[in-house]
């Protein structure tokens, strides 16, 4: 990875030669998508089958979307496309457990982004109404290995449903990866929300408590409204319906413990406050906490509440200016200590990419390389309730997979193949096409 | 008179003399290592030179702050502190050509052209920000005016001498004096959009900086015809213009915020009609479709200093690529990295590392996009940005190769002093307590995103109900 040097050419000739190769390949419509299924037989690579688990010299055969075989001896079927992968690495694609991804295309312009929506309580927001499955960032995040993502509404105190989607297809639908769905909280909090949060302590405190008294409002109205719900489906005809309330329509399956409830939390005291919220609620096995960028300071807390963390992002400074510099980045190694579940979010729109790197800072910093990759596959996919279809490289699951030519943490390293529900993908998006095109510009500076 | 005293007080006046006599004054404003050494040397690394390539168990002989020597096998000197950095690896400290760390103000955001101000003069010691820097291996720092105007203030190149106080103590002397312009979105958005003045568009963005320019041409001239007799009176005197004429005379370095093609391409075009020779880019995401032209500017042609990856927050870098630093470096245009942000300078190593991902640069030239190229681009060359004899002793220290995702930095020197010790250093660094101490989330996943978008600078002004805001940022 280090190598002082290497030959530039044989990137675009590897592009080529392969591109040719599938050209030749293929049925003619398929020439014309971007991505196609196989079967594909990959051959002679050491295969990840799950962090700390991994088979030298293994074969995996993908037939529709799933992994058909996964082993040492498994046989290339005669229908099969073969890769000889000596020397390369196949991982279990990658999840994200915190985005906007799809829901937001430029930064500064309000017209392209579909995350905030008006008011505090809209808990029957759906994010996935909202994804994109044209935008750019899907090509531009998977191309690193990343299959697929949370992706979660934003503003006020209940926003909405984040889903879960894989990254190829072209309806939300076709993304929905497993159906998961969950409500998010953003727990009213007591920290500084920016630079531009010039509030004075009181006021935050005072503002904090105001949010909290709406969400418990709310919440108790919600409560009552599930139990009216329940009571007229019992009775229809003895029973009057209740005023149709959207937000409380949208917090149903929640209250009646059929639907997670991720709470966004970072500062320690929100953190606390929210895991009693919940045990009052009764909702603490249904809890997942997301951000916990001070979790570490109640590592303890969270371990004994046995509640799951999406922790991140994590590159950034710490919250406290006493805090020791790399607080943040060591936040999942000390949850991983205390006996937290821990998973990896990047907390981005356009630069999801950088997850591989988050988990590389992670493991670092104290969490390790083999805790840091079950961040970002199987623990998440156990988080979600997908742990039997995405997460590691075995028969039968969803065939979300990829190639790379070294540690795909490492940033030198590069992903030389991508399959997401067994579609073989191109490593294509917007950043490898303008360096296609530019890094030789023709013509340059004479026409 | 004296032997009157009684004898204990005579003793204690003494100990009291003697203390103000060793407490010299730049003791008491370096809170943290007033006396710290700065004779060093550090043994058994391998040494990243950046411009004479690698040595293998190397050792690096610092005198008064200074490299005087580079090799292997040299002895210690009496009274020269030794480190062993065997495993470890050693490079130039890291150069951030872009930030605003370490200021109390940004912008001054009342004038098309404010060239009379500087960030010199709001510099905060007590940022912490310098501190988290040092830990990410970062010993020099430009810090600039923001945005905001077509031409706005000068900026400063800092030391990064974390627990002086005094803020005259951070600035890097000899460094040559440099300017901040800014094309684009956030002065047409700030003036245009906001305030229904010229420049609303790219045009308009052109025309200010080429009218202050001949303003300031003919200031010169009118200078010049009063000294040799031609008038009778000097222009009134206007520090705006002086600033302008040190411009067009080379004297101060422009440095501009800029990211489409089509504007930097004006720039360069303006500047030739100057006579200007010193240009630097910043941002630059389109510069990856010019590069030919940038390389071809002037004497030395346009630098540019780009983010690693960061895009799509704006209309104008939404057609963004990754790969646009190697681009440039592969097309002969002087590039580095940086990060804008005040908090985000902590991962320098890891920004330039992705170079390797996104146009496979090798180690060297990854490594100079944060040392000797943005030295080049701020004129400190011949003193900071690689490891030579006779440079300032200023160095970071890694447990892996930089370039590894996993590396983490273990010492930081600035002139020969440990300004970051990663076993040494206690977690909290502030050199003054805030009362308040609340939490900030500045920097928290979503209300971060939230706090970013305002960080994109003016361009965001008009999504704001609450009028100007600007942030210590000008993406």
């Amino acid at each position: 990875m280090l190598s002082p040097s290497r030959p530039r050419p044989q990137r675009v000739s590897a592009v080529l030669t392969l591109f040719v190769a599938l050209f030749l390949a293929l049925p003619a419509h398929a020439q014309k998508q971007p991505g196609f299924q196989g079967p594909f037989a990959l051959t002679n690579a050491q295969v990840i089958v799950a962090p700390g688990d991994t088979l030298d010299g293994g074969t995996v055969v993908i037939r529709d979307d799933s992994i058909a075989a996964v082993g040492p001896n498994v046989s290339v079927p005669s229908d099969a496309q073969a890769f000889d992968l000596s020397g390369q690495r196949i991982y279990p694609g990658f999840i994200d457990s915190g985005t906007h991804l799809g829901l937001a295309e430029v930064g500064s312009l309000p017209e392209t982004q579909d995350f905030n929506e008006i008011g505090d309580l809209t808990a029957h927001m759906n994010a996935l109404t909202a994804v994109n499955p044209s935008t750019v960032h899907v090509p531009t995040t998977r191309v690193h290995g990343i299959t697929s993502v949370i992706t979660e509404p934003e503003n006020g105190i209940l926003p909405g449903t984040a889903a879960l989607i894989g990254l190829h297809g072209y309806t939300p639908e076709q993304m929905h990866l497993g159906g998961v769905t969950f409500t998010k909280l953003n727990f009213p909090s007591v920290g500084r929300q920016g630079p531009s949060d010039d509030r004075s302590p009181e006021t935050i405190q005072k503002e904090s408590e105001k949010a909290l008294n709406k969400l418990n409002e709310l919440w108790t109205e919600a409560e009552r409204y599930a139990r009216i719900d329940s009571a007229v489906a019992e009775q229809p005809e003895a029973r009057r319906q209740p005023e149709f309330v959207p937000a409380m329509e949208g917090l149903l399956p929640v209250i009646r413990g059929e639907q997670s409830l991720m709470i966004s939390a970072n500062a320690a005291p929100d953190i606390s406050k929210a895991l009693d919220w919940a045990e009052e609620r009764g909702v603490l096995d249904q809890l997942i906490l997301s951000g916990a960028l001070e979790g570490w300071r109640v590592a303890d807390e969270i371990a004994a509440a046995d509640v799951p963390v999406l922790v991140g992002s994590i590159m950034q400074p710490p919250s406290r200016e006493s805090d020791r510099y790399d607080k943040a980045y060591r936040t999942p190694a000390l949850l991983h200590e205390a006996g937290v579940t821990v998973a990896l979010r990047s907390g981005k729109t356009e630069n999801v990419r950088n997850l591989v790197f988050h988990a590389g800072f992670a493991a670092a910093h104290g969490l390790g390389k083999t805790e840091a990759l079950r961040a970002i596959t199987t623990t998440p996919a156990e988080i979600f309730g997908v742990a039997d279809q995405v997460g590691t490289i075995e028969a039968g699951k969803r065939a979300n997979l990829f190639v790379a030519n070294g540690d795909p943490l490492q940033p030198a390293t590069d992903v030389q193949h991508l399959f997401i529900d067994g579609y073989k993908l191109p490593l294509e998006n917007r950043a490898t096409k303008l360096y296609d095109e530019f890094l030789n510009r023709n013509p340059g500076l004479e026409k | 008179m004296l032997s009157a005293f009684p004898s204990r007080l005579s003793s204690a006046l003494g100990a009291l003399a003697a203390v103000l006599l060793v407490a010299s004054p730049l003791q008491a404003q370096d809170q943290l290592r007033g006396d710290a050494p700065d004779d060093w040397l550090i043994q058994d690394a391998t040494v990243l030179t950046v411009t004479n390539g690698t040595i293998e168990n190397g050792d690096i002989l610092v005198r008064d702050g200074n490299i005087a020597e580079v090799g292997t096998d040299l002895s210690a000197p009496s009274g020269v502190e030794t480190y062993d950095a065997s495993g470890e690896y050693v490079m130039p400290g890291i150069i951030e050509a872009h930030q605003h760390m370490a200021i109390s103000n940004v912008n001054e955001a009342t004038n098309q052209v404010t060239a009379e101000v500087g960030v010199g003069d709001v510099l905060n010691p007590y940022d912490i920000g310098i501190y988290r820097a040092l830990a990410g291996g970062v010993t020099t720092a430009h810090v600039m005016h923001g945005s905001a105007n077509p031409i706005g203030g000068r900026n400063e190149t800092i030391k990064l001498r974390y627990g002086v106080t005094n803020p005259d103590r951070l600035k890097m002397d000899d460094a040559p004096r440099t300017i901040k312009f800014a094309l684009g979105e956030n002065p047409t958005g700030l003036y245009g959009e906001g305030r229904n003045q010229v420049p609303g568009t790219r045009m308009g963005v052109e025309q200010v900086i080429r009218t202050a320019l001949t303003e300031a041409e003919r200031y010169m001239e009118a200078k010049q015809a009063h000294q040799s007799g031609e008038r009778a009176r000097p222009p009134a005197h206007s520090e705006r213009l002086e600033v302008l004429a040190g411009v067009l005379r080379g004297d101060i370095l422009v440095q501009t915020h800029g990211y489409r093609a089509d504007e930097l391409l004006m720039l360069m075009n303006v500047f030739e009609d100057f006579g200007i020779q010193d240009l630097v880019f910043h941002h630059v995401n389109e510069g990856f479709k010019i590069a030919p032209e940038l390389a071809a500017f002037g004497d030395d042609g346009a630098g540019a200093t780009v983010f690693s990856d960061w895009w799509s927050y704006k209309f104008e870098v939404y057609y963004s690529t990754a790969y646009n630093a190697a681009i440039l470096a592969e097309n002969g245009v002087n590039a580095s990295i940086n990060t804008d942000i005040p908090g985000e300078q902590r991962d320098l190593y890891l920004q330039a590392a992705k170079t390797q991902r996104y146009g496979d640069l090798s180690d060297t030239q990854a490594l100079e996009l944060i040392t000797i190229n943005p030295a080049r681009q701020l004129g400190i060359d011949d003193r900071v940005g690689s490891i030579e004899e006779r440079k300032a002793a200023d160095l970071a220290i890694f447990s892996e190769h930089p370039l590894s995702v996993y590396t983490e930095p273990q010492r930081t020197y600035v002139d020969g002093v440990v300004r970051f010790d990663h076993e040494e250093d206690p977690d909290d660094m502030r050199l003054r307590v805030d009362p308040e101490g609340t939490v900030d989330l500045a920097r928290d996943g979503w209300s971060r995103h939230a706090a970013h978008s305002c960080l994109k600078g003016v361009a965001q002004l008009r999504a704001t109900r609450n009028g100007v805001t600007l942030e210590n940022a000008d993406q």
